[in-house]
């Protein structure tokens, strides 16, 4: 009972609270509290002293812009003015307090107003859809095209439609960087002739991408009416990170052991099932090694790549309250920032349980 | 007539056919500093159902010599023929086991096995190819584990395997290069028990380098000596006569096995 859960929880990365487990089970416990005060008691103690350092931060910059902006009052408006300023920001209101670095506080209550805007927006769309459920049914009887909601996208909606665009992305990462790794990794002639393609493309910035695949796609699409925005960003971002893959799944099957060669022609293995049955698994962990390194930089370009190309998700999220100025926005970026680095987190983990699910070798980190 | 009463190697091969045949065998490595000639005026003679040991310093060749054979790295001159044809390229007709077992770890051990045997049975049945590998891993004492994946289980297992695998292709001449150099002493000394048994069952001649002079000797019908390198070639062959089966303890106790080792390492030493 207890070593399967120990398992289990090993399996999915949590394996940092085996020795709490162990502890409650009485076993060991002089090493395993100090091991329960090591992996979790130490780590919950930094996050608490990471707020602690932020509110620190942030005060301090609230009080210096606070003071600016009263000295600033006082000097073009008044003393009546400047008052009447230090009253407004002392009460609270969000239309008059200074534009800096948001309290921990802060960001969680715009994260629940983020929440409960979700909530509102989500009802809404129901309600909607409810409402336009039998004009819809007629409209598409008779050809027509069905009513879409077409309000503003919730933090959630965005959300889902940046994991959208990241899966696209990575999907075509995968579906270019393998074939051609593989292919580059059995031909040595074709590995040198290729290879300044790879070494020029591989460091140009997304923005750069971006540009290219906007100059391509803007004509490919001129008289359809798809999406252009989405199949710009995920093309984008499909080319910025297919790199790594490239060059892992290259390498990896330019470097599968002799041994293993060896044993292949000395059994005479086709060609096909040469790939297949040796080159392939033995260069599957580098292979997944890129695929993971492609997730998590499609993920750090999508950003910034929605924020340029317009299109809807946490990139444009993040942009428009910028633009929006007010301190209330500046919360919801930190928000936004928190969950762009969670989702970032999360992606890394489910790739590294699909990895440790196909690799031979022993678990890696 | 009496002549060949005398000579024990004709008794025990009565074809008396050569199997393995090395003709002024060269090998040249092209290195940054010139030409590096390992091997120059290699003669060796192998014949069928035996058991050919080697030894020699480090570094003089035997691999590379061993990896010719198996047609793995090219000849640079001279020829290399088996039952009188030149060798092209590797082939099932000349199995070999490396030094470390190199099973594929992603497979079981029954995988490993089939591998090779799809490819010299391609007509046989599923259910007879299965049943050709569980014969070879039973008979190299790894029948409880036809469903592990190499990875799980130990060295000496996996060159258990190693062993199985290279046996099932039914090979002519297997070839092995210091299969046993990476185990300890006591699973070496069971390895080559297994590798003994199978060999004479099976009827096929062995080639296998090592650099333990008392396994060189407990193995082998004849020993054969390189000189070093740079031209290695053959220094001494040293024929074994004791009769077969032989167990180690017979072997130690036997007067001629002191006669034997001092030869080798007098070869080794100077
Ligand atoms: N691919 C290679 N290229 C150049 N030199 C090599 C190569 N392989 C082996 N050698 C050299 O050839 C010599 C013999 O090597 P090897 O056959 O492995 O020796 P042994 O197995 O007897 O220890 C060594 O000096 C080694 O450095
Ligand atoms: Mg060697």
């Amino acid at each position: 009972m207890k070593d399967s859960i120990i398992r289990g929880i090993k399996f999915i990365g949590l394996g940092f609270l085996e020795p709490l487990i162990r502890l409650i089970n009485k076993e060991e416990p002089k090493k395993n509290t100090k091991e329960v005060m090591r992996k979790i008691v130490a780590p919950i103690a930094s996050v608490f002293i990471f707020i602690g350092l932020w509110q620190l931060g942030s005060s301090s910059l609230y009080n210096k812009e606070a003071a600016y902006k009263i000295e600033a009052a006082t000097r073009n408006q008044g003393e009546e003015a400047a008052a009447k300023l230090k009253a407004c920001m002392e009460s609270g209101d969000s239309n008059c307090q200074p534009n800096t670095l948001p309290s921990p506080a802060q960001v969680y209550a715009a994260y629940q107003v983020l929440l409960e805007d979700h909530k509102q927006i989500s009802a809404d769309k129901k309600a909607f859809a409810e409402k336009t459920f039998e004009m819809n049914k007629k409209r598409v009887a008779q050809g027509k095209r069905a009513i879409t909601y077409t309000g503003r996208p919730s933090f959630v909606d965005q959300i889902k439609t940046s994991l959208k665009t990241v899966f696209a992305g990575f999907l075509l990462a995968l579906f270019i960087a393998v074939p051609i790794g593989i292919v580059l990794g059995l031909s040595k002639t074709l590995r040198g002739s290729i290879n300044w393609i790879i070494q020029i493309f591989k460091p140009v910035s997304p923005v750069v991408w971006l540009l290219l695949v906007f100059m391509i796609v803007k004509t490919l699409t001129k008289n359809s009416d798809s999406d252009s925005s989405f199949i710009i960003s995920f093309i984008s971002v499909g080319l910025c990170s297919m790199w790594a893959t490239l060059v892992n799944t290259a390498m990896g099957v330019s470097s599968v052991n002799t041994d293993y060669i060896n044993v292949a022609k000395v059994l005479r293995l086709r060609p096909l099932q040469k790939i297949f049955k040796v080159i392939l698994p033995a260069s599957l962990p580098l292979i997944f090694t890129g695929l993971r390194i492609t997730l998590s930089v499609a993920w750090m370009v999508l950003i910034a790549i929605e924020l340029l190309a317009q299109s809807p998700g946490l990139g444009s999220f993040v942009w428009e309250e910028f633009q929006n100025g007010a301190m209330d926005s500046n919360s919801k970026i930190i928000v936004a920032m928190f969950v762009i680095g969670f989702i970032g987190f999360a992606l890394d983990r489910i790739m590294l349980f699909i990895q440790n699910l196909v690799s031979f070798e022993k678990e890696t980190i | 007539m009496s002549q060949l009463i005398h000579n024990p190697k004709i008794e025990k091969f009565p074809s008396n056919e050569v199997m393995l045949d090395l003709i002024d065998l060269k090998k040249v490595y092209p290195t940054p500093k010139g030409d590096y000639v390992v091997l120059e005026n290699l003669n060796l003679q192998i014949k069928k159902e035996e058991f050919i040991t080697i030894i020699g310093h480090s570094g003089c060749g035997k691999t590379t010599m061993l990896s010719m054979m198996a047609g793995l790295n090219e000849i640079s001159g001279g020829k290399i023929s088996v039952l009188g044809s030149s060798i092209k390229g590797p082939g099932p007709d000349r199995g070999v086991i490396f030094q470390s077992p190199s099973l594929m770890p992603w497979l079981t051990t029954m995988e490993n096995v089939m591998l090779g045997v799809k490819k010299v049975y391609p007509h046989a049945t599923k259910k007879q190819k299965e049943d050709i590998c569980k014969y070879y891993l039973h008979k190299v004492g790894m029948e409880s584990s036809f469903y592990k994946r190499a990875s799980e289980i130990s060295q000496g297992e996996q060159q258990r395997v190693g062993i199985a695998r290279a046996f099932a292709i039914k090979p002519k001449v297997l070839l092995l290069d210091e299969p046993f150099g990476m185990l300890d002493s006591l699973t070496r000394g069971q390895l080559q028990d297994v590798l003994i048994d199978v060999w004479n069952k099976e009827k096929i001649t062995a080639v296998m380098i090592t650099h333990d002079v008392d396994e060189a000797i407990f193995l082998a019908d004849r020993v054969v000596m390189m000189t070093s390198g740079p031209k290695a070639k053959i220094g001494d062959v040293l024929p074994i006569e004791f009769e077969r089966p032989r167990t180690r303890k017979a072997i130690l106790e036997h007067d001629d096995y002191y006669k034997y080792r001092k030869h080798l390492i007098d070869f080794l030493e100077h």
